[in-house]
């Protein structure tokens, strides 16, 4: 054994000594078990993301008139004492006023549920076509129809509805913020390490974008989109325009940081050994902030997600037949239409979720890479 | 300090001038104008109109001359101080906004007060007990607060009136109120339905206010001049109150300037949900019928208050903290 | 012999952390006799500042005294045990600033950076003005600002008119020391605390301010409790000396009797460690063996055992040493003057 070998760390002491700075931060992240359940949530949440239609019980365009405002089957894990899925049956009566369909839950009758059921037809992923769900009703008139959280004045299935929601909200969020951390870093960037020109240019920019009134300026823009764009169309476009605002706080912050770090010595040493510009704010500069760009920008994803909410709840957003949680609480601006059937306000509860959940992990993340808290 | 003031103050009208050609294409953006919405409109409600007609009236509006020309009336007319004609409604802008700004003023301010009120002593109570029961159910509260959309919260608290109240809270006054002309009734039943659009417009705002004040306290609480204050002999609650209060609310009052677009905005979203008299529906409505001189007008309006708004908030951040106020020489 | 102005007799501060419990003071025992400057010295984390902040009863949570009394003699009256008072009480805080006043570490970080430093003495004259002027009519402001202005110019502040309304920030550290000491004795406390005061300053200052502390406590016989790491100051400014280690008291004695004839190992370790000037040059300079140790992870025993030249093996590790009298006014905690300790099961 050579006597240069270096020893492995064995105290806890030592191990915290030489663990690079991203498993410190994933160390004091464990901590926070609040924080770290809001990240199980996420998780979970972004696994439906990937495939909503696994998750779906009914196609979620499928409408019929017949077959509106059903209310929630609420699902039973256990028939007695057995473990064994059910939810209880519907019935429908015409009203004989309205002539409309009016449907109420009848216990009597039970459907059992089971778990990987065959159902609609969908492809994964946009390319492998199955026919797997993880849920679906199991009784022996197989037509028998699961609403785990209703329908809606088209009979459109809610659940379903709410798992492909789910799909657009969150990458809304997700992608509108990737582009304002690509904005914000490489304009800031340009803005703090060159300096000059392009930095007064830059610094212009910014001050003229956050003069304007983001709320009016986004109702502006997103009324100003052409009526007869595919909802794809209309997605990027939504996620262009939102992310246009918000990078300027995170382009000065990163500027801010560029402008103090340009006269650091280990930036000096750096260019002295040769490494070239590029090397020098990818492998130098960048690192030491990288992790808070990371917890602000997750404090930043929960306020697109409300802004995107609130355009599409105005009409303004993603349209139908495209869905979003803001699509979907559309059909919860009459009281009326709300009071009769309740279970449409159920979105806006997943919206409070996720974004609670976001908020959680922002705080957790921000606490645990800030090199100076406890 | 008051060079800084001043050179942007001159700035202000180029800025203006910058955002209202920004503010006008974005308007006249949608493919289409005017017309084409208000054709559609009576066509879907089954009345119709000739193409000689709507060509006379593209011509009495001015609808077929060229944007920039457009643009060029709507500034002649804003140097003389007139905010131009709404297609829609056949009526001055100005009067329109003046309408609807005491009430959405009037709701910006109550709802601010309600915010301030609040969340300044939750937060300085959080922050002199933390970790205890109160700070715990405080925390709980804020979190949902600031999760909670607050068209949302609006949309469940007028579901619950209605539904377990039979109460609609639609609206600022009731029907018999509405066109009446201003009286006591009017304004007692003005107060009797604004409380509730305010403090759902308040909501967010307080958990935000309380999570902040909460911090920055605690922050501050730790410093040694709390320690030698205390070590001077005085209580707790005047020397929280006197020192690192006063430092925790600066940055906090430095917003306050951001509360003047929101004076004239009060909320677009909440607004429309309840269906209040304010600016913001108009808003809403005039972008997407197009009616360009009615949405220009009021968005400009913004962009001024936003500016200003920045400025004031500057002036008292600098104001409140000597240590700026000397660094600017 | 006087009382003594402060008696502290046994006392503990205990932390309550969540990894574990942090014994910062573990049995402190010391007298201040009326005017005279008593020094407290030790290395980082040995106690002296909690010592100190528990004497005002300023100990942040999760700290708490335990244990023992700390005795404060105001005039003739009875001694009051300011360990019993709550840290809120109207009676403690009447002593706080009137009878017993600090100088805290960093003057710079101490002043509140949004008030300027005259305003903050006149807050705390207005406060006990009942304590320093029984009698009379109520304080205004103008003569507040007056007596800031004198007092300013009795700790050597030059332009004391304009000085009054600078902000601490706007003074240099010399100036911000002595505006702090100012308002320190702004209301003729019997007993100051001076906590490392001039640790924040260089030496052409901390040797102005050295001076001026003691040309004040000759002047108006104020009791000091000087605490520092710095043995060269205690040399100059204290009469009556107590080291500490790791929240106990190794030894304490005259100054004479400390630096003439050191008796604890840890103060002879100490002492041999002030570099000199009389050396032949390329000397190691000499250091004491071993690092302190976490305050979770504290030896048992005698706390300075595991780098002691001298420990007796078998006892030091097991049984802390009672601090008992080496000399006239010397005492010291350590088996190799108590054999008979040593010897007992």
């Amino acid at each position: 054994m050579s006597v240069l070998a270096p020893a492995l760390p064995v105290t806890a002491e030592e191990r915290v000594s030489v663990a690079s700075s991203w498993r410190l931060i994933w160390w004091r992240f464990r901590k926070h078990r609040l924080a770290l359940a809001s990240a199980l949530v996420l998780i979970a949440l972004y696994v439906v993301v990937l495939c909503p239609d696994f998750f779906s019980t009914q196609d979620p365009e499928a409408t019929d008139a017949r077959l509106a405002f059903i209310p929630v089957q609420r699902l039973h894990v256990f028939d007695g004492f057995r473990p064994s899925p059910w939810v209880p049956d519907v019935a429908g009566r015409r009203n004989p006023v309205t002539l409309r369909m009016e449907w109420s839950v009848d216990p009597s009758r039970r459907i059992p549920v089971r778990f990987f059921v065959t159902g609609y037809p969908y492809r994964l992923l946009g390319l492998v076509p199955m026919r797997i769900h993880l849920l679906g009703a199991a009784g022996p008139d197989g037509r028998e129809r699961l609403h785990l959280l209703g329908t809606d004045r088209l009979g459109r299935d809610q659940w379903s509805r709410l798992v492909h929601g789910t799909r657009t909200s969150m990458t809304i969020g997700l992608t509108a913020v990737t582009f304002s951390i690509i904005l914000g870093v490489v304009l800031g960037g340009i803005s703090g390490y060159y300096g000059g020109l392009a930095d007064a240019v830059i610094q212009r920019l910014i001050e003229l974008l956050q003069s304007l009134p983001t709320i009016p300026i986004w109702l502006a823009l997103t009324a100003a989109l052409p009526r007869d764009w595919s909802p794809q169309q209309v997605f990027f476009a939504i996620t262009v325009i939102l992310s246009l605002v918000g990078w300027t706080t995170l382009g000065r912050e990163v500027r801010g940081r560029f402008l103090a770090l340009r006269e650091e010595d280990f930036v000096l040493a750096a260019e002295l050994a040769g490494a070239s510009r590029a090397r020098i704010i990818v492998r130098h500069m960048v690192p030491t902030f990288l992790s808070h760009i990371i917890a602000t920008s997750t404090l930043a994803i929960p306020a697109m997600i409300i802004n995107e909410t609130s355009l599409s709840f105005l009409g303004l957003g993603i349209r139908p037949p495209a869905i979003s949680w803001g699509v979907l609480l559309q059909e919860a601006q009459n009281i009326q239409t709300v009071a009769l059937a309740p279970w449409l306000l159920v979105p806006g509860a997943v919206v409070i979720l996720s974004v609670l959940a976001f908020n959680l992990v922002g705080d957790g993340l921000r606490d645990a890479a800030d090199p100076y808290s406890q | 300090m008051t060079r800084y003031v001043l050179k942007r103050l001159v700035l202000l009208p180029a800025l203006l001038f910058l955002f209202s050609v920004v503010v006008f294409a974005i308007v006249q953006a949608p493919p289409g104008d005017f017309l084409t919405t208000y054709v559609a409109t009576l066509a879907s409600s089954g009345s119709s109109i000739s193409a000689e007609q709507v060509e006379a009236l593209r011509r009495e509006y001015g609808l077929d001359r060229p944007i920039w020309v457009q643009y060029l009336k709507w500034m002649e007319n804003l140097s003389r101080g007139n905010l131009g004609l709404s297609l829609e409604y056949q009526r001055p802008n100005a009067e329109l906004i003046g309408e609807r700004l005491l009430l959405t003023m009037v709701l910006a301010v109550l709802s601010f007060v309600f915010t301030w009120i609040v969340a300044i002593p939750a937060g300085l109570y959080s922050a002199m007990h933390p970790r205890s029961a109160i700070d715990y159910v405080l925390t709980v509260v804020n979190y949902v607060g600031v999760a909670t959309p607050n068209f949302m919260l609006a949309l469940v608290l007028m579901w619950g009136a209605f539904a377990y109240f039979g109460v609609s809270v639609t609206g600022l006054f009731s029907p018999d109120f509405v066109e009446a002309p201003w009286s006591l009734a009017r304004v007692a039943d003005l107060l009797r339905h604004v409380w509730l659009p305010a403090v759902v417009l308040g909501v967010a705002g307080t958990a935000r206010l309380t999570r902040v004040m909460r911090a920055n306290l605690l922050d501050e609480l730790n410093k040694p001049y709390v320690t030698t204050a205390r070590a001077k002999g005085l209580s707790e609650w005047r020397l929280v109150v006197r020192y690192p209060a006063r430092l925790a609310l600066n940055p906090l009052v430095s917003t306050i300037g951001w509360y003047l677009p929101a004076l004239f905005s009060g909320s677009l979203i909440v607004a429309t949900v309840m269906n209040l008299p304010n600016i913001g529906p108009l808003l809403l409505r005039a972008l997407i019928n197009q009616d360009m001189y009615l949405a220009g007008s009021i968005l400009l309006i913004y962009c001024f208050l936003t500016i200003v708004g920045t400025l004031i908030s500057d002036i008292l951040l600098a104001w409140l903290d000597p240590r700026i106020r000397f660094e600017e020489g | 012999m006087t009382a003594p102005v402060l008696r502290v007799t046994d006392l503990r501060v205990h932390f309550f952390l969540d990894e574990g419990l942090v014994r910062a003071v573990d049995g402190v025992s010391f007298d201040v006799p009326p005017g005279q400057v008593v020094g407290i010295v030790g290395e980082s984390g040995c106690g002296k500042s909690v010592t100190m902040k528990a004497i005002l009863q300023i100990v942040e949570p999760p700290g708490r005294i335990v244990g023992g009394q700390i005795l404060f003699r105001k005039d003739s009256a009875p001694p009051v045990d300011l360990a019993r008072l709550s840290p809120k009480s109207a009676e403690l805080r009447a002593i706080r600033g009137a009878e017993i006043a600090l100088i805290p570490q960093e003057p710079m970080a101490a002043f509140s950076p949004i008030h300027s430093v005259g305003e903050q003495i006149i807050e705390a004259l207005q406060l006990h003005e009942r304590q320093w002027r029984p009698s009379g009519p109520r304080l205004s402001r103008t003569e507040a600002r007056s007596l800031t202005v004198d007092l300013f110019r009795s700790v050597g502040i030059s332009m004391p008119e304009e000085r009054v309304d600078a902000y601490s920030w706007q003074l240099s550290g010399g100036l911000r020391q002595r505006a702090m000491i100012a308002m320190a004795l702004s209301c003729r406390p019997r007993l100051l605390i001076a906590d490392e005061p001039t640790t924040a300053v260089d030496v052409t200052t901390q040797a102005q301010i050295l001076n001026l502390l003691r040309e004040l406590q000759r002047r108006h016989g104020t009791a000091i409790v000087f605490i520092t790491h710095d043995l060269g100051v205690i040399a100059q400014m204290a009469r009556y000396v107590v080291v500490m280690y790791l929240g106990r008291v190794m030894e304490q004695g005259s100054v004479e009797e400390i630096f003439h004839a050191p008796k604890h190992p840890y103060t002879r370790a100490l002492l041999k460690s002030i570099p000199s000037v009389n050396v032949a040059p390329r000397t190691l300079l000499p250091t004491i063996a071993g690092s302190i140790p976490h305050p979770l992870g504290r030896p048992r025993g005698c706390p300075f055992h595991p780098r002691c030249p001298d420990a007796i093996p078998g006892v030091c590790a097991e049984r802390a040493p009672a601090l008992r009298p080496v000399g006239a006014t010397q005492l010291a905690s350590c088996f190799l003057y108590h054999r008979d300790e040593a010897a007992e099961p």
